[in-house]
């Protein structure tokens, strides 16, 4: 026992010397609830507010609070309030958008990337079993996407552009203006997936020409549970979940209202404490990449550099090593960090993302992925560029 | 022979990936080496999926047909 804690407290020591505790870093997978967030969300589950459909006065309070969260949401996008539909999750979000426009659509081709989230690729999947077209839009090895490439995508019977505004496996950024720009001269829907990129980049729908958005709640430091598909006014979808008629009749179901709130909470503060806490966020990417290069040999970044990418992102592929003896490796020394795809690492295969900018299978399994939080300090960033090449060596020697 | 009946049979219609390959996994860790497992799948992407999955594994990918949307993978286990 005691040896076992003189071993832990070994195993530790750098990190109880920065005065760090557990490293996490990987914001994209889940983040802190922000206290403040919390703070307002508690009335709401404690009680003495009702249904926002309850024909009283604590349901019409409820109905306040429902537009308030909608507004602070759409106000961190510039669209219009009323077209702000909340769903549980940005799955659900991106699947009204694809399956719930191409229902209503007279077109029956949907535009996409190959850098989507595997909800969208999903999504489309299930749309070409029905037999629309999908075209799947390469990127360069960046993994950005072609505007030129989408434009030639678009056919007279696309009813739908759909690309993400940033890959949360590589960070890179995509030419969403660009894009927004064929799709509205071509008189398509374009739709945004921008859970990793909003408040972190400038994206205003209009400016964009932004048709459909997906936001995430806990991407923004706020709640889980909550997430919102926006649509344009002039933009129809068909429903997928049938009942009482909320959110404007596209998404029945009581709303999650003590997650809403939280997000509207979340979203004012992202769009309060944004542009300083971009610029933070940046120099510690910056300084974790610099570190991670010079300190592993043969490692390189995967995904766009700089202001390419998303500023608290960073992934990089280690060769010799398999990510998931690493994120092991990591976890004992209590830093928490990711591959980029939870789906790849259910499956061992290698990610479409990576496959998408020409990785091969032996370099997809190395890929390790950092996304960084209101709560990284530097401290954190040195435990791991510290730790790190002692893992990559150990592990590189025992590979064989 | 090849006309034999499959040892084991996994319906993976309307599931999307990770899915069919991960019941895939699950099913041929309880089947015996030799065994063959017949899996059908209408997800489009199965196709390049069940080829990578059998590449990398070295389950052997015994046939691949396609009756309408369902594909019809045979796989044998190796290993």
């Amino acid at each position: 026992m005691a040896r076992s804690s003189a071993s832990s407290s070994a195993r530790h020591g750098s990190r109880a010397a920065a005065g760090v505790s557990r490293v996490y870093l990987d914001y994209a997978g889940f983040s802190p609830v922000d206290p403040r967030v919390l703070a307002v969300m508690r009335p709401f589950l404690e009680g003495g507010i009702g249904n926002p459909a309850a024909p009283h006065s604590l349901g019409f309070e409820a109905r306040d609070s429902l537009d308030g969260a909608r507004a602070k949401v759409a106000r961190l996008f510039g669209g219009a309030p009323a077209g702000v539909i909340f769903t549980a999750t940005a799955t659900e979000a991106n699947n009204l958008a694809l399956r719930g426009l191409a229902a209503r659509a007279s077109g029956r081709h949907v535009v996409t990337s190959a850098v989507e989230h595997i909800s969208v690729l999903n999504a489309c999947r299930e749309l070409e079993k029905q037999g629309y077209g999908v075209t799947s839009v390469p990127v360069d090895a960046d993994g950005r996407v072609d505007p030129d490439a989408v434009a030639r995508a678009i056919r007279r019977d696309t009813a739908l552009v759909s690309v993400t505004a940033a890959s949360g496996e590589i960070g890179t950024l995509q030419p969403v203006r660009e894009i927004g720009r064929i799709a509205r001269a071509r008189g398509v829907p374009f739709h945004v997936d921008a859970v990793g990129a909003l408040g972190r980049v400038p994206l205003a729908v209009d400016e964009c020409g932004v048709d459909l958005l997906t936001a995430s709640s806990n991407d923004l430091c706020g709640p889980p549970g909550a997430a919102a598909l926006w649509i344009r006014g002039e933009i129809k979808l068909a429903p997928l979940t049938l009942g009482g008629g909320q959110e404007g009749g596209y998404r029945s179901g009581t709303e999650n209202l003590p997650a809403i709130v939280g997000m509207g909470v979340a979203a004012d503060l992202v769009r309060s404490e944004g542009p300083a806490e971009v610029a933070r966020l940046s120099a510690l990417r910056d300084r974790l990449v610099d570190g991670l290069l010079a300190g592993v040999a043969g490692s390189r970044v995967t995904g766009a550099r700089g202001a390419g990418r998303l500023p608290h992102h960073a992934s990089l592929l280690i060769p010799g090593v398999k990510a998931d003896a690493v994120l092991m490796e990591l976890d004992f020394r209590g830093v928490s960090a990711s591959s980029g795809s939870a789906c790849a690492t259910l499956t061992g295969q290698p990610s479409h993302v990576l496959r998408a900018i020409g990785c091969d299978d032996a370099m997809a399994e190395s890929s390790l992925c950092f996304t960084l939080g209101r709560w990284t300090r530097a401290p954190e960033i040195d435990v791991v560029i510290d730790v790190l090449p002692t893992i990559i060596t150990r592990l590189r020697r025992l590979a064989p | 022979m090849l006309d034999a009946p499959p040892d084991q049979v996994l319906d993976c219609v309307g599931l999307f990936c990770p899915m069919p390959i991960l019941k895939t996994r699950e099913t041929m860790k309880g089947m015996a080496v030799g065994q063959r497992l017949e899996m059908l799948s209408d997800d489009p992407a199965s196709e390049a999926d069940m080829k990578s999955w059998t590449g990398r594994t070295g389950h052997e990918l015994l046939s691949i047909e396609r009756h309408g949307a369902v594909f019809r993978f045979l796989v044998r286990k190796t290993r």
